[in-house]
């Protein structure tokens, strides 16, 4: 088993490297592998893996890379992370990429399907239209045709034949690690103190680019090597963030919301790696087992419709009290419509809860964090105050 | 002193059309008429009035609303209340309106949903919108998914999956909040009707091929879309409203008279232009004389398409209602992909020999704004023509700069103008 340091450190490199490094050297090691990107917040990565491929979730270039191009595609008012995928396309770092997946996540995702359409005609782009509908016999017919046509896809790129087994056992892959991120998040919120935010939140993350296989193994090593460590707790205020499902905070943000006196034991960051919460059926069809988790999931995401009759922001509430956060931070990208349409009504189902909540707005390059810094710790003292009351 | 502004006796008919729909709607409660409210795209208006619901559209109210200006101080309300600066301004303009006691743009007040018929078409904050709404009215929605085209032909798949949840969720939900029951034939001769005007819309868009052209297909062109796109499709009222307007049209055309303006009749055509994207509605007349002070006439826009493309052929039709009603929610200009929304405006400018285009690109609208620096570039490159951005604002007055407008409007006409010179030396 490695060290925890070290453990972090490659993690953090993986997260940094905009050039793919490790996607490169997969491809080398896999000359008929092909690699699938995919944008926030869901897709079914086993579809990918099933067909040879390695999926690569790219969610943006944080606050590393200059963004020229990217700004001459969107006006002002459009959220940050467009501008910097397309930034790294069109600087040749998304090269490696063979095809590429566009959840309708919301219309600046389903646009820059488009835009990739237009600009990279060669290469295979896939709008993946999730659906809204969650019974079996309309929204699963539907969706279980988009998976079975992306499948056959993929595996023509690939060379390989579909094949049940072969999905079964991505399936059983994703799953296991899917439990074990849930086991982070369990771990974490037991003993915030053995494990930061930062780092959870690197090894989380490196599972955008790892293979499958590897990032369970880093996943596992992590959470022993944290459990194991012998670190005082301190009396910081427990908080759950929300808001930051698909422009993801700079590393600085989440590293301020903990030197600002808050452990965060409950966040959305990269849904794709949490999602579905309960397992794929491993029995049956797998196609129709992920439709079926996909419609029966009960996350609660902006871009998912919540049926008559759910409460909206129960889910919010309900994880909230799970991980016995004493606060919800929301902290959301801006000019994000689903994420700031989203929190009046999630603000409005804290409040029937008499959950204390804080608000404020980043972009994946935001620099200063001297207010948030001063939010974030006012925040944590006034928890901290009227818990003790 | 304001020039008097000629109204057709078509215009008359509209406005009249229109303050009815809000008189029937500010006495629905009292007359027991039930209501629903749903989007402009993707609206299923037949289907509604063939259960006798009446319909109420949000962004109509917003925009009536910016064009009365009103809508300031409804999202001043809105934000107030927690709503973020950044978002769609209708929906903040609709919630403000609300929370100010939802007293409509005419001065009469809306009723409350009886079901929000959520046509889920080519905008994602539909969704949240009357999620929103159905916070505040706690009453029954209805989801259509609509799937997305992004290689804007509509699939046999994606048709089916549309009836079947008009057959099996949007039905028996209007079913249930009118108390009546489905009556297919009722819905057949609406339409009929849709159908009727259809043609006759097309007619008109179409005589802006004519030199010089009859209409403007943007800032008059919203009008012209006006009924069909919202309370009256289906209705005999839309038909003999489409039926003046053609005849009014026509008539102009064959007196070679241009297009008429709120500043009088345009009579020296001198630029020719496709427009992409929704007008502002808080400085809508100022707007439309920035283009007309200039002699600049718009022949094709795709605002006019957001709630059809009935120019490429798409009729309501009676014989397959259901199915025809799937194929115009998927066919909506914004529930296309951008490669299908470029080729559409290249051909605009080809078809129309427009001298060029420009692009209002409104800060609230993703769905609309999102890739079209994209677009233009490839427009450009498609057509050979430059093309002209400019940016305001759907309902948001803080968004229309008047000054920045007119300029980029100017240097951009200019352009034209010199490019047209040397091309003629030449
Ligand atoms: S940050 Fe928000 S608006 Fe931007 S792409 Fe993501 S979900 Fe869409
Ligand atoms: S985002 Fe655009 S299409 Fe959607 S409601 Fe707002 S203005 Fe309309």
């Amino acid at each position: 088993m490695q060290q925890l340091e070290p453990l972090i450190a490659r993690c953090r490199d993986l997260v940094e490297d905009l050039d793919l490094a490790n996607v490169k050297a997969w491809k080398a090691a896999h000359p008929r592998g092909i690699a699938i990107g995919y944008l926030p917040i869901y897709a079914p990565r086993e579809i990918v893996h099933a067909a040879g491929g390695l999926p690569v979730g790219v969610v943006g270039a944080g606050e590393e890379l200059e963004i020229v191009r990217g700004d001459a595609c969107f006006q002002s008012y459009i959220c940050h992370l467009p501008r910097s995928v397309i930034e790294l396309a069109l600087t040749g770092r998304l090269d490696v990429l063979e095809g590429m997946i566009f959840p309708s996540t919301c219309d600046v995702i389903r646009n820059l399907s488009g835009i990739w359409k237009l600009s990279f005609p060669g290469k295979w782009t896939h709008y993946l239209d999730l659906p809204q509908n969650f019974e079996p016999e309309m929204g699963g017919v539907f969706y279980r045709r988009i998976l079975h046509e992306m499948y056959a896809e993929l595996c023509a790129m690939t060379g390989l034949a579909p094949d049940t087994e072969c999905l079964r056992a991505s399936v059983r892959l994703f799953n296991e690690n899917r439990r074990l991120v849930g086991d982070l998040y369990a771990a974490r919120a037991a003993e915030p103190w053995k494990f930061g935010a930062k780092d959870s939140y690197l090894v989380l993350r490196a599972g955008l680019v790892l293979p499958v296989e590897e990032h369970t193994t880093v996943l596992r090593e992590y959470i022993q090597l944290c459990k194991a460590r012998d670190v005082r707790p301190l009396d910081n205020a427990r908080i759950a963030l929300r808001g930051a499902f698909c422009e993801q905070p700079p590393l600085a943000l989440i590293q301020t919301l903990e030197r600002a006196g808050c452990y965060v034991v409950e966040d959305d960051f990269l849904p794709m790696l949490r999602w579905p919460s309960a397992d794929v059926s491993e029995q049956g069809d797998p196609l129709d087992a992920l439709v079926t988790s996909w419609l029966a999931t009960p996350c609660e995401a902006a871009s998912r419709f919540v049926k008559d009759g759910s409460e909206k922001g129960c889910t919010l509430v309900d994880s909230t009290r799970e991980a016995k956060a004493e606060g919800v931070i929301f902290a959301t990208p801006s000019f994000c419509d689903p994420a700031l349409l989203d929190r009046p009504m999630l603000q409005a189902a804290l409040q029937r809860s008499g959950i204390a909540f804080t608000s404020f707005k980043y972009a994946e390059n935001t620099g200063q964090m001297q207010p948030i810094r001063e939010q974030a710790g006012t925040f944590a003292d006034s928890i901290k105050l009227w818990g003790e009351a | 002193m304001k020039p008097t502004i000629a109204k057709e006796p078509s215009m008359l008919r509209q406005k009249d059309m229109v303050a009815g729909h809000y008189h029937k709607l500010g006495t629905a409660q009292e007359r027991g008429q039930k209501v629903a409210y749903t989007f402009v795209p993707g609206n299923l208006t037949e289907l509604m009035l063939s259960f006798d619901l009446l319909p109420v559209y949000p962004e109509i109210n917003a925009l009536q609303n910016a064009m009365r200006k009103l809508s300031g101080d409804y999202i001043a309300e809105a934000e107030r209340a927690g709503h973020s600066e950044d978002v769609c301004t209708y929906v903040k303009c609709d919630i403000g309106m609300m929370l100010k006691g939802n007293t409509g743009p005419t001065g009469e007040k809306m009723p409350p949903p009886d079901v929000l018929l959520l046509s889920y078409t080519g905008c994602f904050t539909f969704m949240k919108w009357f999620e929103l709404l159905r916070e505040k009215y706690r009453c029954p929605t209805a989801m259509l998914h609509v799937p997305y085209m992004p290689d804007g032909v509509i699939t046999k798949e994606s048709r089916d999956y549309v009836v079947k949840q008009l057959k099996d969720v949007i039905i028996p939900a209007l079913e249930k909040s009118s108390g009546k029951k489905y009556d297919e034939e009722r819905l057949r001769e609406m339409l009929k009707l849709s159908a009727k005007a259809e043609d006759d819309l097309v007619t008109v868009l179409e005589s802006a091929k004519h030199r010089p052209s009859p209409i403007d297909s943007y800032f008059g062109g919203v009008y012209y879309i006006g009924p069909l796109f919202t309370a009256f499709r289906g209705t005999q009222d839309a038909v003999d409203y489409y039926r003046e307007l053609r005849e009014e049209v026509e008539g102009r055309m064959a007196r070679g008279e241009g297009p008429i303006t709120p500043e009088g009749q345009v009579s020296d055509e001198r630029f020719r232009l496709v427009v992409e994207g929704p007008p502002n509605w808080t400085h809508f007349r100022e707007f439309w004389k920035m283009f007309h002070d200039e002699g600049a006439v718009v022949f094709a826009s795709t605002y006019t398409k957001v709630g059809g493309l009935y120019d490429r052929g798409f009729r309501h039709d009676p014989d397959r209602p259901l199915e025809s009603l799937a194929e115009y929610c998927l066919g909506c200009y914004t529930n296309l992909g951008l490669p299908r929304r470029v080729e559409l405006i290249s051909e605009y400018v080809r078809d129309y020999q427009a001298d060029g285009f420009v692009i209002n690109s409104v800060k609230s609208c993703d769905s609309f704004s999102s890739g079209q620096l994209v677009m233009l570039r490839e427009i450009e490159k498609r057509t050979g023509l430059a093309g002209a951005f400019i940016e305001t604002d759907l309902v948001d007055p803080r968004y229309f700069s008047p000054a920045n407008v007119r300029t980029r409007l100017e240097s951009y006409f200019q352009m034209l103008a010199q490019k047209r010179e040397g091309a003629l030396a030449r």
